[in-house]
């Protein structure tokens, strides 16, 4: 029997608002432990949560450019739990009536497009950060735990998805473009490892060409794109082999092991929580009128898809197209690039290749690096002008990367201007050819192969630094 | 007057400004009140000596200063302990919050602060304000100033208990079923749970947030006027707080009552009542009538359900409320194996036998698959009575029934039986369910001389009507009877 891969994703978003979702505490998330917390946010009795407008704003905002319908009335609940480092022993969240329902998101995969439902995007609080101490850092064995409430609070978007999805790679081509969408918005970091935008995965097979769904099991602590595509594929693995051996699948959530490639039980059905939601008597419903929520559309800004589809008009090949539309920084550092005359290939190219390899290598983000418009528009200028060969260009993109300056001054330094002026180095092929007679005569004979020995002596006698191309202008003017 | 303790609040804030007498002395008489009464009542938990020493000096400074922020400087209060009080221990009678001194003051609190309140203390409740005669209280009952064997009533009973017995001249409780005027009427003074969101929750420990109100507890209608002023008003930090201007309550305090209609309540007067009881309220009605009221009689079919629809409501919110007591970050502790039995075990000794029953409750009711049948069904019956008070406002300016069934009853009496408990709210809980204000006047007294309570109910922010007839009540009773134990005589 042949299987149909059924997949939903909830994605986890940290807002990047100036305060908390329901206090005046700052998002600061490199603050000293408990730091950042006051009675509200720390559920202290008696303390009473406000709502914050510009995290409803914000989530208006993913809601708009996720196509969904923004509901005028929405409403807060509790959702009721015990666990250390919720400081109310419930969650405030939305139930049954979010702020934003019924979108979709289109999502190219090799160039097949699906359009992905959103069931909902929803507003709510994060908990705080514990760390067990002693091993493993489980809470069952630890020998105490430390908790930090900087976190709790802070605005959390929830962004569920339809089970459209249909293979682990275009889930991970979905978390992908959602990220880029978060990203071109500016509501959040949506760091994958720092785990401001987390997501969980619904797994399910059924036999192709059927309609019902199958036993689906939720796959958790995926902290990347790729390890999102890993625990999937191991996932679909897992539940085919059980169905071809006539095995049923347990619904249950699976924790995915980076290191061990595999997923492990964490709780079944029987054991499920019941949240005991029902609507938070300490806040009025949220009331979003037709002037609010224009005034939110009407600001959104250029969307992944939008400015993918004007890349591709201009000629970008897909790869680069993705990078610039879905990484703002990437973006900002290719127009700028290109606006000053960069060619648009190249400059992609750099983004896309080198410069995404030496961030990985050095850790970095592409903000923290020297990478600018400008010093990419210089770097593609000295290649143009045959003053930078193309692997001298990685080279002095390495430094631009590091830091170490200007495109102009790190080839300066690191001595790689090459010679491409004519007058320069006619007198050094003249000094070759007198060297080299025999060369000489098979040149003259038209043996193109000999060229090649005769530019590698030139390079040889300026150290590298003679461009190729102006000695091989130079070798068969002499030719003819 | 002999003793200062016994002064209105507006006698002792024009004596203080005609130089008669200080703060410190006021306050020096209700803890010469307090010295003798608090043997036999346990109206206290805590008094803040320090604290309220220093407010008094503060206050005698701003008066020498003509530095005056209104009716309440260098008045003693007392404030019930689920309001937090910044360093000052905060319990809400439980052992679970026993040692528990808040590092803020609610926005009831602070206004008190500005406007130069001297805070004494701290009173006794039902633990978590879930009771109707102050037994539930971790730290010992209160008693009833005009008999200490029996109630002061509840959940503010410690609160109706000073106030009666002059060891406090206001003090502020909370009112979810009628915890604020259920024990003002068993005590003989006036108690008034305002419009739901008039006075801020930020800061009141939450029993059931849908319905809690801070109110005041005081001798006089116009006491609690200047009580509620002081309080009330908008607040930001509770989302539930209402916008508006607050509503001058003070200037028909005069007008009497003539031209206005009294709905008399079919379901909340008679059957069920104490006769007596009964008696003093239809006496009071009549009285009204010949100053120039019309009665008509109303109903409201669907309260015969609120005190079903009130015990899922209320416990459902007290079951999420009373989550956070857990041991982790304040309060009790105790130790356990793991994170769990910690927990369990912190909130099975910290929580009392009737919280303890209404966490269970509330929990059973918002489970899946009973929501519906409880949660939800108990809402819609709340919508119901909503739109029967809303329909008998069309016939009546104001709602007039007893505070409460009986007068104070013996301690102990229905301690073993927790539904004759509830059925002491049976003429209260339906202003929570609504959000209305409602007050309890005293009007008189039953053969035992126990005070009876007159509740006055008004449709949201119709305070100035419901103050307007409760002073004419006020005016019409004469009610001069005084708590036996009202006095700084060691007897
Ligand atoms: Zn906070």
């Amino acid at each position: 029997m042949t299987w149909e891969t059924v997949i939903g994703i909830e994605t986890h978003v940290e807002l990047t608002t100036a305060s908390k979702m329901f206090c005046g505490c700052p998002v600061d998330f490199g603050a000293p432990p408990n730091t950042n917390v006051c009675p509200v946010c720390l559920g202290l009795p008696g303390a009473l949560p406000v709502v914050n407008g510009r995290a409803v704003e914000y989530a208006m905002t993913i809601g708009l450019a996720l196509n969904c319908s923004i509901a005028p009335h929405s409403v807060f609940a509790r959702k009721n739990y015990f666990y250390p480092d919720m400081p109310k022993n419930y969650q405030i969240s939305q139930y049954d009536e979010p702020l934003c329902v019924a979108g979709h998101l289109d999502v190219d995969t090799d160039g097949e497009v699906a359009r992905i439902g959103i069931t909902r995007v929803h507003m709510e609080e994060d908990t705080g950060k514990s760390t067990h101490v002693g091993d493993g850092g489980r809470i069952q064995a630890a020998s105490h735990s430390l908790l930090d409430f900087n976190r709790a609070g802070v605005p959390l978007m929830e962004i569920v998805s339809e089970p459209d999805l249909r293979s682990p790679e275009q889930a991970r081509a979905f978390v992908a473009e959602l990220r880029g969408v978060i990203l071109r918005l500016g509501v959040s970091d949506a760091k994958l490892e720092e785990g401001s935008m987390r997501f969980d995965a619904n797994v399910s097979l059924r036999p192709s060409g059927s309609t019902e769904f199958g036993t689906k099991v939720e796959v958790k602590n995926m902290n990347s794109l790729r390890s999102l595509q890993r625990a999937l594929e191991h996932e679909v693995e897992r539940q085919q082999a059980l169905l071809d051996a006539g095995e049923p699948v347990v619904q249950e959530t699976r924790h995915w092991n980076e290191d061990a490639g595999t997923t492990s039980g964490m709780r079944s059905k029987e054991e499920a929580f019941d949240y005991r939601y029902f609507p938070e008597p300490d806040l009025v419903p949220v009331e979003v009128d037709d002037a609010w929520r224009e005034r939110v559309a009407g600001a959104l800004p250029e969307l992944p898809a939008q400015a993918r589809a004007r890349y591709a008009s201009a000629g970008l090949d897909p790869v680069a197209a993705d990078l610039v539309s879905r990484d703002p920084a990437a973006g900002t550092i290719f127009e700028e690039a290109t606006a000053a005359g960069a060619d648009a290939q190249t400059v992609a190219n750099w983004l896309t290749g080198e410069v995404t390899a030496l961030l990985r290598r050095q850790d970095l983000s592409l903000e923290q690096s020297g990478v600018t418009g400008a010093g990419l528009a210089e770097l593609a200028e000295m290649v143009d002008d045959g003053r930078l060969s193309a692997s001298a260009a990685k080279e002095v993109l390495a430094g631009v990367v590091a830091g170490e300056g200007n495109p102009e001054s790190i080839a300066a330094e690191r001595d790689l201007i090459q010679v491409s002026d004519v007058s320069a180095l006619e007198p050094v092929v003249e000094e070759v050819l007198a060297a080299n007679p025999d060369a000489v005569a098979k040149l003259h004979e038209g043996d193109g192969k000999v060229i090649g020995f005769l530019i590698g002596q030139v390079m040889r006698a300026t150290g590298g630094k003679a461009d190729p191309a102006a000695v091989t202008a130079i070798l068969r003017g002499k030719s003819a | 007057m002999s003793d200062l303790a016994d002064l209105s609040v507006g006698g002792a804030a024009a004596g203080l400004r005609a130089g008669e007498f200080t703060a410190v002395e006021l306050l020096e008489a209700v803890h010469r009140r307090a010295a003798v009464t608090e043997a036999e009542l346990h109206a206290y938990l805590t008094i803040d000596r320090d604290g309220a020493a220093r407010a008094a000096v503060a206050a005698d400074s701003a008066l020498r200063a003509a530095d005056d922020p209104g009716p309440l400087l260098g008045i003693p209060v007392a404030l019930k302990d689920n309001m937090v009080t910044r360093g000052v221990e905060t319990t809400c009678s439980s052992k679970i919050l026993s040692g528990y001194r808040p590092p803020y003051d609610g926005t009831a609190v602070s206004r008190l602060r500005a406007g130069g309140a001297v805070i004494f203390g701290k009173t006794n409740l039902d633990e978590f304000a879930m009771g109707s005669s102050t037994e539930n209280s971790a730290y010992g009952p209160t008693r009833n100033p005009w008999d200490p064997e029996r109630v002061p009533g509840g959940s503010s009973g410690g609160s109706a208990a000073a106030v009666a017995a002059g060891s406090a001249m206001i003090a502020y409780g909370s009112d979810t079923g009628g915890s604020i005027r259920q024990p003002a009427a068993l005590c003989g003074i006036v108690g008034v749970k305002p419009t739901y969101g008039l006075v801020s929750r930020y800061g009141l420990i939450a029993f059931a947030s849908s319905l809690d109100q801070i109110g005041p507890l005081t001798r006089t209608v116009e006491d609690a006027v200047a009580a509620l002023e002081v309080v009330g008003g908008h607040d930001p930090a509770d989302s539930t707080s209402y916008p508006g201007s607050f509503p001058d309550m003070r200037s028909g305090l005069e007008a009497g009552v003539s031209g206005l209609r009294i709905g008399v309540v079919a379901e909340l007067n008679g059957a069920g009542i104490d006769p007596a009881v009964q008696a003093a309220v239809d006496e009071t009605v009549a009285g009204l009538e010949r100053a120039g009221a019309t009665v008509v009689p109303v109903s409201l079919p669907s309260v015969a359900y609120a005190l079903s629809a009130y015990y899922l409501i209320a416990p459902a919110e007290c079951s999420a409320n009373l989550a956070r007591f857990d041991g982790v970050r304040y309060g009790l502790r105790r130790h356990g194996e793991t994170v769990e039995e910690m927990m369990s075990t912190t909130r099975g000794e910290g929580f009392g036998p009737e919280v303890t029953r209404r966490i269970l409750l509330g929990t059973y009711a918002l489970s899946a698959g009973y929501y519906d049948a409880f949660y939800g069904q108990a809402q819609r019956v709340r919508t119901l009575i909503i739109q029967d008070f809303a329909d008998a406002y069309e016939q009546a300016d104001v709602l007039v029934s007893p505070t409460s069934p009986t007068t104070a009853f013996p301690l102990g009496a229905r301690t073993e039986d927790p539904l004759s408990m509830y059925l002491s709210d049976v003429c209260t809980i339906p202003s929570n369910m609504s959000g209305d204000p409602a007050i309890s006047v005293p009007v008189g007294v039953d053969e035992n001389g126990l005070p009876v309570g007159f509740q006055i109910m008004a449709p949201a922010l119709g305070e100035p009507v419901m103050m307007r007839v409760a002073a004419e009540v006020e005016r019409q009773a004469g009610f001069t009877a005084r708590a036996r134990l009202a006095t700084s005589e060691v007897g």
